[in-house]
């Protein structure tokens, strides 16, 4: 399967520049791929448009095929920076998570969620709880693109690591194209198998500026 | 000495959660016992008993007694429990047509232009005016009130309902739920509901003060529950006219204790929204 975006442009209503400009992108499954840019200049507007969250001029297709997920599961994931969004106040922990799919037990253990956890409320768990959760809620079985950004920014050392060694590992298992997305080069250099500049694919005139 | 001031202090240093729990059983008991009290009152002491007729307040008649001797304490009795019921259906009516509308307008954006368009509607023309035709138009009695009531009600607690959803709907959770594949149906019921359940709740208690005045103030002018039923406004309304000869009781208790119970619910309403707003709650 392959993942692609033609001629992406993107400007807010209220302004008249464009903050991307005729992106083109593609992403095939079993692929991970980086995109390293600096903060402000545009990725997380381009991982919402890539996952439908956000409309855009340009065309998102999986195979050719027009990608218009309305009413039904989006092959197309998206993980946030920042989980505590995601989630319902008013759910518990286990209502956010098997909202997605019915998680097996085998993975809950594998992503270090502990079952009290489970009963608990999004604001009794830390950033790095949290995204534990919303990393598994997005690797649905029907999940066939994800798209991560900046998922571990806010995490120490070490849960960045236990993420990043799961997801690499389940998007491997699976199939899945994983698009990394990150401001810290290090980091996805080491995770991915093709690195892109944000700045190098985005012809906007902001750059410039 | 100093245990009166200390009782006289106690509820001022008593937090507005414990205050407000304090209001609500108070409240609820009064309540029940009004309700309770006006199906079960004795009904010979509102009989026509003329050699009791104009006596003032005394411990036998805690109210005194009207023109035809008939007991003003259960009259008022009687009479609150009809209006407390009135007020309870109209204000479940009222909150029903606010949760369908405020639902409904979340829908899509023609569906909430018409739920803006009908609330401005209701909102412009005064209660009182659309009460009277409501019920006139329905044969009055205390179905046409109900209904009258409820249906003009529900506009406050309904703009306050879109506003509230139109803000859930731009949450991320609720993107990403549609993202999962999930109906409108599904997120109004699982997203939306639990989180504006306290603002129900709130606008029905709002709401009922305002339903038992609207009441009375349409039974008062003659518009209302028929003049055979003790309602409070017929009480007011029939003892305006002794009220020259100076039988003060006939309109000052039952004008009194439906001031109690509409001041009750206004506090309850106010504390309670104090209390479930996180920006001050602590004040």
């Amino acid at each position: 399967m392959k993942l692609q975006g033609e001629n992406i442009s993107f400007k807010y209503p209220s302004s008249k520049e464009y903050i991307i400009k005729d992106l083109n992108i593609s992403l095939k499954s079993n692929e991970i791929k980086g995109i390293v840019g600096d903060s402000g200049c545009g990725k997380s507007t381009l991982c919402k448009i890539l996952s439908g969250y956000n409309k855009s001029e340009g065309k998102i297709t999986i195979d050719g095929i027009e990608n218009n997920a309305k009413n039904k599961f989006n092959p197309i994931q998206l993980i946030f920076q920042h989980p505590e969004l995601t989630m319902n106040p008013k759910w518990k922990m286990k209502d956010i998570l098997f909202e997605s799919w019915d998680v097996d037990s085998e993975l809950i253990e594998e992503f270090g969620i502990q079952k009290s956890w489970l009963n608990r409320w999004p604001n009794e768990l830390s950033g790095g709880e949290l995204q534990r959760f919303s990393v598994l809620r997005a690797l649905s079985p029907k999940t066939k693109f994800l798209i991560c950004d900046e998922i571990t920014t806010m995490l120490d050392a070490v849960t960045q690591v236990q993420i990043w060694d799961l997801v690499t590992k389940i998007a491997k298992d699976r199939n899945i194209g994983l698009l990394v997305v990150s401001h810290d080069k290090a980091l996805v250099e080491r995770i991915c198998d093709d690195v892109i500049y944000f700045d190098e694919i985005n012809q906007s005139n902001l750059k410039e500026l | 000495m100093n245990s009166e001031k200390y009782k006289r202090f106690a509820f001022k240093k008593m937090n507005l959660r414990t205050k407000t729990l304090l209001i609500i059983s108070l409240t609820a008991l009064l309540l029940l016992a009004i309700v309770i009290n006006s199906f079960f009152i004795d009904t010979s002491s509102i009989t026509t008993n003329f050699p009791l007729r104009n006596m003032g307040p005394s411990l036998e008649h805690l109210f005194g007694t009207d023109w035809m001797g008939r007991d003003m304490f259960t009259r008022t009795m009687k009479g609150l429990g009809l209006s407390i019921q009135v007020g309870a259906f109209a204000s479940i009516i009222s909150t029903i047509i606010a949760v369908v509308l405020g639902l409904l307008s979340s829908m899509n954006k023609y569906i909430d232009l018409f739920v803006n368009w009908l609330i401005d509607l209701f909102s412009s023309i005064p209660h009182l005016l659309l009460i009277i035709l409501i019920s006139i138009c329905l044969g009055g009695g205390a179905f046409g009130v109900i209904v009258g009531v409820g249906l003009t009600h529900w506009t406050s607690l309904a703009r306050v309902l879109r506003a509230e959803i139109k803000q859930i709907n731009t949450s991320e959770y609720v993107k990403l739920s549609k993202n999962l594949g999930k109906s409108k149906l599904w997120i109004a019921r699982k997203h939306l509901l639990p989180l504006i359940l306290t603002q129900i709740v709130i606008g029905t208690i709002l709401i009922f003060p305002h339903a038992i005045m609207h009441e009375a103030s349409v039974t008062f002018l003659g518009f209302g529950l028929s003049p055979h039923e003790p309602a409070i406004g017929v009480i007011l309304s029939e003892s305006m006219k002794y009220l020259a000869t100076g039988s003060w009781w006939l309109a000052f208790f039952p004008g009194l204790s439906l001031l109690i119970i509409v001041l009750l619910f206004d506090l309850i309403g106010d504390n309670l929204q104090k209390i479930l707003d996180p920006t001050n709650a602590h004040e």
